[in-house]
C-alpha cells in the first residue's frame, strides 16, 4: 500500500498519526508503510523539545515536536515523553490534548480592556496595559497603605489582593510573592485553599 | 506526598480514598503494576468509579465521615495486635505521657472558650522531666501516654458506630480493617500505601482528616518504607510549588510563617517565637535571613534587621484566606484585584459571592491561557454591564510550551520545561509580567524617600533580559531561590550546592531554602536533568528532576529501618546503617548507605544520644522526623480543633451526630455575610434532605478554563450533570437524561440527571440517606458551557486553613421543566 503525504493526512482526517492507525488496524489493513510514514512525518523536520503536562500534579514528561511552517516555529505535535520514569510515556486524555492550548482559533493573542459601565472589550497595546496596571496598583497602595499599628511597623496594604496559581510555574510564584510582599498584599493566595 | 508514585508498586495493600483512576490516571498505572505483583486494592469513596472498577474491594461512604472511618480502623489496630509496636514506642509521640489537665469528655476537649469559639490549648501538652525534655514510657502502658489516651478516644469508634455514622456494614468494615492492617503488627512483614485527594481536604475538619489517615499510618509503622508513606494526590501541575513559594497567606517561601503584627513585631522576636529548641527547624535563622538577603540584597543590613520590616505583618490569623478574600471584597474592603492563572467566579465556593464581589471591585487583572468567566463576571447571565464600574485588564497567558521554568509535581519533583516556541502576538508568560510591573512598580517609586517606599526600591530585581520581547532569564530565578552566596553581581554569586550553608549573618542568600541543590553551580539545572538508569539499581530514578529536600525521594527513610539501623523488613530495605563505613581519616566509622538519599544526619548512628548542639540539636541516632522538635512523629499534635481527629458532623448533615452531643468542629469557621448570601440548612433539613457532593472528570479540569475551550475535550464532556441514583431517581420520578434542579440555600443551579448504579442510598442509623454527585467544571464562557456547581457551595471552613466543605453539603434535587436544554 503506497500512501502520500497529502493522502495520509486526508485518510487519517489530519488527526494524530496514533489515532489513525489505531482505527485502521481493526480494518485489517497493513500498516507498516503508515506506521513508517507516520514515524518519518513526526520527526522529519521537527525539533523535540522535553517539556511538563500542565495539567494535573503528577507531571507527566512531555515532548513538543517544533516545525518551521511560513518561516515561523510552530509546534506540531505534543505528546509522553517515553523516558519518562513515573509515567513511562502515557498521558490521559487532558494530557493528549495539550497541543490545543497552543494551536487554538479561540485563543485570545491582544490585550483587552473593559471600562467601567462598558459592555465590550477593546483591544489595547500591552505596554499600555502594564503602564495602566503599575499605576492603578500604585494609585490603591498610595491611598490606602497602613504604616504602623498600635507602634509598630506593620507596612501593609489591605486594599489589594491576589489570586496567583498552581498553573503559574516555579519561577513565576516566587517572583509575584516577592513583589507583593513588599509591596504590602496580605491577601495572597492560590488554588491549594479551595 | 511523603513518598514516590513510582514506590507504591512496592505496596502490599493500597487504600485509595480518591478517585485516582480518573482523576490521575497516569499516576494510577503503579497501582496496577502493584496488583500485578500481588497487592490488594482498597477503594473508599461514595460513588463507584473507574478506582472502585479495578479494586479487589469497594467501600462507600457517606461523604462527611472519614475520621469515623479511619477512627475505626485506627480502634481495630490497637485492639487487635495490628499495631507495629517498636516503630511506636520509639518512632512517634504514642510513648509520651501528657498533662494530667488534659481530656475529652463528650466530643470536646479540654480548654473550650464558648464565647471565643476557641480552645485554650494550655493542657494540651506533654508533662516534662526537670531538664524539660518529655516524660516517656516506651512500654506504652502509663495511662496518660498519648498511646493509652487515643486507645481510650478510639474505644467508642467501634465496627457498630461506622456502621451507624458512615453506612458501612460492619462486615465490609471488619473485611477492610483485617485487610489494610495486615500491613501492621509487632512483625511486620508487609507494607501499605493509602492514597487522598481533595476528597479529604475539602472539609470542615480537612485537617484532621489527613491527620487520622497519617496517624493510622504511624501505628502500623508505614511511614518511611518502601510501599508506604501518604500520597497525596494534588490538582494541579504546581500546587506544590505555589505552596513551596507561599503563594498562601500565612507563609513565606519555604514554610516560614508570615509575620504576625502581635506575635513578630521585630526580627529578634521573630525569630525566637518561630525557631523551636530542637530538629531541623533550629536552623530557621539561616534560611529566613538568607530569604531576606535575597529579596533585598545590600539594603538587608544587621542594623535593620535584614529588611524585616520591608515584609508586612499580618493584623491577625484569622484573615486573608481566599474564603476570607471574597467576603472582605463584597464588603468593599478590597479595591484592587490580581487573578493571575486563577478562574474564582467558577471555582470559588459560594461562586455567586465571588461573582458578586468582583463588581465592587475598582479595577480587576486577569492573566489567563483564555478567556474565562472571571474575565468576563461583568456580562455574565443576568448581568447589566451598565450597572458594573470595575475596570478590567485582561492579558493573556502562555501555555508551559512557550515558556522556560519548572513545576513542581505530586511527589516533590522539580521538573524544567523548555520553551519550545515564541508565544503568539502579545501573549507572555507570567513571569514576564510580575518582572516587568515590578520594574515599572521601582520606578514609579524611584525618586520617594518616603520610609514605607524603601523595601520597593530595596527590592532587588536583577533578572537578566532574554530574546525579543525582554523575558526575563527564569534559569537565574531558578538560580535565586536555590540561593547564592550573596555578591550584588551575578558574576559573583557562588551557588550554594545545599541548604546546610545557608547562614543567619547575611553573607548568603537563598529564596526558596528547601529547594537548594536544584541549581548546585552556575552551569548545572538538575531540575532539567533528565537521566535515567535502566540497570534497576535506582529504581527512584534520582537522575531524573530534582526532589526536594535534596533530592530525596521518600521522605522519613530513616524509619524504614530499625533501632539498629537494619531494615524492618530484608525485601523492603530503603537505607540502613553501615558500621563500617569509612568517613575518611580521623573520622568515626558509619553511615547511612542505601537506594535513596537518607533523610538523617549521614552518619548519626543508630541509638546516637540526641545531638546537644549542631545543626541537628535535639535529635538523636531513632528519631527519624527529624523536622519536628522531639524528632518523634506527632500522634497527639495540637491543632486548633484538637489534639487528636474526632468525628464531627459536616455544617450541613442528615443526622445528628451519634458519636458526641457536638453536632459540628466546634471551632468550624462560618462567615456571617451580608444579604442572605450564606444561608446553612438545618440538621436533617426536610427542605434540603440529600447529601451533596461534588467531584472532577478525566476529561475536564478544575474551573475548564484549560479544558472547555478546547474542542478536543469540550467534545468528550460537554454537558453538566448530577448522578443520581436509580432509588432516587424513582422516588422523585426522574428519568435519565431529564433535566433537573439542585438547589441549596445559597443558590440552585440546571443541568442533566444521569441516573445511575454507581451511587447508593445509605443506611445511616437505621434510615435511608440519599447522596448525590455533581462535577463542578462547567460556567458560562467556553465551548461547553452549563451552570457553576459553586454556586451551591456554602462559606464555611477549616478552622486551621480555612479550605471550604464541598465535599459534604445538603440540597435538594427536584425534576425541572423540560424546556431549555442545557
Amino acid at each position: 500500500m503506497q500512501i502520500s503525504r497529502r493522502g495520509f493526512l486526508k485518510f487519517s482526517g489530519a488527526t494524530t498519526a496514533g489515532v489513525a492507525v489505531g482505527s485502521l488496524a481493526s480494518l485489517g489493513v497493513d500498516l507498516s508503510p503508515v506506521v513508517a510514514y507516520a514515524r518519518d512525518l513526526r520527526i522529519k523536520n521537527a525539533k523535540v523539545v522535553p517539556s511538563v503536562c500542565p495539567y494535573c500534579a503528577v507531571g507527566c514528561g512531555q515532548l513538543v515536536y517544533v516545525e518551521k511552517v511560513d518561516g515561523e516555529d510552530r509546534i506540531i505535535n505534543i505528546e509522553g515523553d517515553p523516558d519518562c520514569p513515573h509515567t513511562l510515556g502515557a498521558l490521559c486524555p487532558k494530557g493528549s490534548a495539550t497541543i490545543q492550548l497552543s494551536i487554538n482559533e479561540r485563543r485570545p493573542t491582544k490585550c483587552l480592556y473593559r471600562a467601567p459601565g462598558s459592555d465590550r472589550w477593546e483591544e489595547k497595546p500591552l505596554d499600555w496595559m502594564m503602564d495602566q496596571v503599575a499605576e492603578r496598583l500604585k494609585k490603591t497602595r498610595d491611598q490606602y497603605f497602613i504604616e504602623t499599628e498600635k507602634g509598630i511597623t506593620v507596612n501593609r496594604l489591605d486594599a489589594v489582593a491576589n489570586l496567583g496559581s498552581a498553573c503559574c510555574d516555579n519561577e513565576e510564584c516566587y517572583i509575584q510573592s516577592k513583589l507583593l510582599r513588599t509591596l504590602g498584599i496580605v491577601y495572597h493566595e492560590h488554588q491549594a485553599r479551595v | 506526598m511523603t513518598t514516590n508514585l513510582i514506590d507504591i508498586q512496592n505496596a502490599d495493600v493500597i487504600m485509595i480514598t480518591s478517585n485516582m483512576a480518573e482523576n490521575h490516571p497516569v499516576g494510577f498505572q503503579w497501582v496496577v503494576r502493584a496488583k500485578e505483583r500481588g497487592a490488594k486494592v482498597i477503594h473508599v469513596d461514595p460513588r463507584f468509579t473507574r478506582t472502585s472498577a479495578l479494586a479487589d474491594i469497594h467501600v462507600p461512604l457517606r461523604s462527611g465521615t472519614n475520621i469515623a472511618f479511619f477512627g475505626g480502623l485506627m480502634a481495630y489496630a490497637m485492639n487487635n495486635d495490628k499495631i507495629h509496636t517498636e516503630y511506636v514506642a520509639h518512632y512517634t509521640n504514642a510513648s509520651m505521657l501528657i498533662d494530667d489537665g488534659f481530656g475529652f469528655d463528650d466530643g470536646m476537649f479540654t480548654g473550650y472558650d464558648g464565647d471565643a469559639k476557641r480552645y485554650d490549648r494550655t493542657t494540651w501538652r506533654y508533662q516534662t522531666n526537670p531538664d524539660g525534655s518529655p516524660k516517656r514510657d516506651t512500654t506504652l502502658r502509663h495511662p496518660r501516654t498519648v498511646y493509652q489516651l487515643m486507645k481510650r478516644h478510639y474505644s467508642r469508634y467501634t465496627p457498630e458506630m461506622v456502621e451507624r455514622v458512615c453506612g458501612i456494614p460492619k462486615a465490609k468494615f471488619l473485611q477492610v480493617a483485617e485487610l489494610f492492617c495486615s500491613t501492621g503488627g509487632p512483625k511486620k512483614t508487609k507494607t501499605g500505601t493509602v492514597v487522598y485527594a481533595l476528597n479529604l481536604t475539602q472539609h470542615t475538619n480537612g485537617v484532621q482528616n489527613i491527620r487520622a489517615l497519617a496517624m493510622l499510618q504511624l501505628l502500623l509503622g508505614n511511614i518511611g518504607l518502601p510501599g508506604g508513606g501518604v500520597v497525596a494526590l494534588r490538582g494541579h501541575a504546581n500546587v506544590q510549588g505555589a505552596t513551596d513559594l507561599a503563594v498562601l497567606y500565612q507563609d513565606l517561601p519555604g514554610y516560614m510563617a508570615m509575620p504576625l503584627r502581635d506575635v513578630h513585631p521585630d526580627l529578634a522576636t521573630y525569630l525566637e517565637k518561630e525557631t523551636p529548641k530542637g530538629g531541623y527547624w533550629i536552623n530557621k535563622p539561616a534560611f529566613f535571613i538568607s530569604l531576606l538577603k535575597a529579596w533585598y540584597g545590600d539594603a538587608a543590613t544587621k542594623a535593620n534587621d535584614f529588611g524585616y520590616d520591608f515584609i508586612p505583618k499580618r493584623e491577625k490569623a484569622d484573615a486573608y484566606s481566599q474564603q476570607h478574600i471574597f467576603v472582605d471584597m463584597y464588603e468593599g474592603k478590597i479595591k484592587g484585584f490580581f487573578a493571575i492563572g486563577q478562574n474564582p467566579a467558577v471555582g470559588n465556593p459560594n461562586a455567586t459571592l465571588a461573582r458578586a464581589a468582583l463588581a465592587k471591585l475598582d479595577w480587576l487583572v486577569v492573566k489567563d491561557i483564555f478567556h474565562t468567566e472571571t474575565a468576563e463576571f461583568w456580562r455574565a447571565p443576568g448581568v447589566d454591564p451598565k450597572s458594573i464600574n470595575t475596570e478590567v485588564f485582561f492579558f493573556p497567558a502562555a501555555p508551559a510550551a512557550e515558556k522556560n521554568g519548572t513545576l513542581t509535581n505530586t511527589m516533590r519533583l522539580i521538573q524544567w520545561h523548555n520553551m519550545a516556541v515564541e508565544p503568539p502576538g502579545d501573549v507572555r508568560s507570567d513571569l514576564h509580567f510580575w518582572y516587568h510591573l515590578g520594574k515599572r512598580i521601582k520606578a514609579l517609586y524611584a525618586s520617594s524617600t518616603a520610609r514605607r517606599d524603601q523595601g520597593i526600591k530595596a527590592l532587588v530585581w536583577d533578572y537578566p533580559e532574554e530574546g525579543k520581547h525582554a523575558e526575563p532569564s527564569a534559569a537565574h530565578v531558578l538560580r535565586e531561590m536555590n540561593g547564592y552566596v550573596w555578591a550584588p553581581d551575578w558574576k559573583d554569586r557562588v551557588q550554594l550546592k545545599s541548604f546546610g550553608e545557608c547562614k543567619a549573618d547575611g553573607t548568603t542568600a537563598a529564596g526558596c531554602w528547601i529547594y537548594t541543590g536544584v541549581f548546585p553551580d552556575e552551569k548545572t539545572n538538575r531540575a532539567a536533568s533528565r537521566q535515567i538508569d535502566k540497570s534497576g539499581k535506582d529504581y527512584l530514578q534520582h537522575g531524573w528532576g530534582f526532589a526536594w529536600p535534596a533530592n530525596r525521594r521518600i521522605m522519613y527513610n530513616r524509619a524504614s529501618a530499625d533501632l539498629d539501623g537494619k531494615p524492618w523488613i530484608e525485601s523492603k530495605a530503603l537505607i540502613q546503617w553501615d558500621p563500617d563505613a569509612d568517613n575518611g581519616p580521623g573520622a568515626p566509622k558509619g553511615k547511612w548507605v542505601g537506594r535513596d538519599v537518607p533523610d538523617y544526619g549521614p552518619t548519626l548512628a543508630p541509638r546516637a544520644p540526641k545531638n546537644a548542639a549542631g545543626p541537628l540539636k535535639g535529635v538523636g541516632g531513632n528519631d527519624p522526623f527529624i523536622m519536628r522538635p522531639d524528632g518523634v512523629a506527632g500522634l497527639f499534635a495540637p491543632l486548633v480543633d484538637g489534639p487528636l481527629p474526632e468525628h464531627y458532623e459536616p455544617v450541613e448533615a442528615p443526622t445528628r451526630n451519634l458519636l458526641s452531643k457536638q453536632q459540628i468542629n466546634p471551632v468550624a469557621k462560618i462567615w456571617q455575610v451580608a444579604d442572605g448570601r450564606n444561608e446553612i440548612a438545618e440538621v436533617g433539613s426536610s427542605k434540603y434532605p440529600y447529601v451533596l457532593t461534588t467531584y472532577r472528570l478525566t476529561e475536564h479540569h478544575l474551573s475548564g478554563v484549560m479544558s472547555r475551550q478546547l474542542p478536543w475535550l469540550a467534545e468528550m464532556f460537554k454537558s453538566h450533570f448530577a448522578e443520581i441514583s436509580e432509588e432516587l431517581a424513582k422516588e422523585k420520578g426522574i428519568r435519565n437524561g431529564d433535566l433537573v434542579e439542585v438547589s441549596t440555600p445559597r443558590g440552585s443551579i440546571k443541568l442533566r440527571a444521569m441516573v445511575t448504579k454507581r451511587l447508593r442510598p445509605f443506611t445511616i442509623d437505621g434510615k435511608t440517606v440519599h447522596q448525590i454527585g455533581i462535577p463542578w467544571h462547567w460556567g458560562y464562557v467556553g465551548i461547553a458551557k452549563g451552570d457553576v456547581t459553586n454556586d451551591l457551595v456554602a462559606s464555611v471552613g477549616d478552622p486551621n486553613v480555612y479550605i471550604q466543605e464541598s465535599k459534604a453539603l445538603l440540597c435538594n434535587v427536584e425534576k425541572a421543566a423540560q424546556q431549555g436544554v442545557a
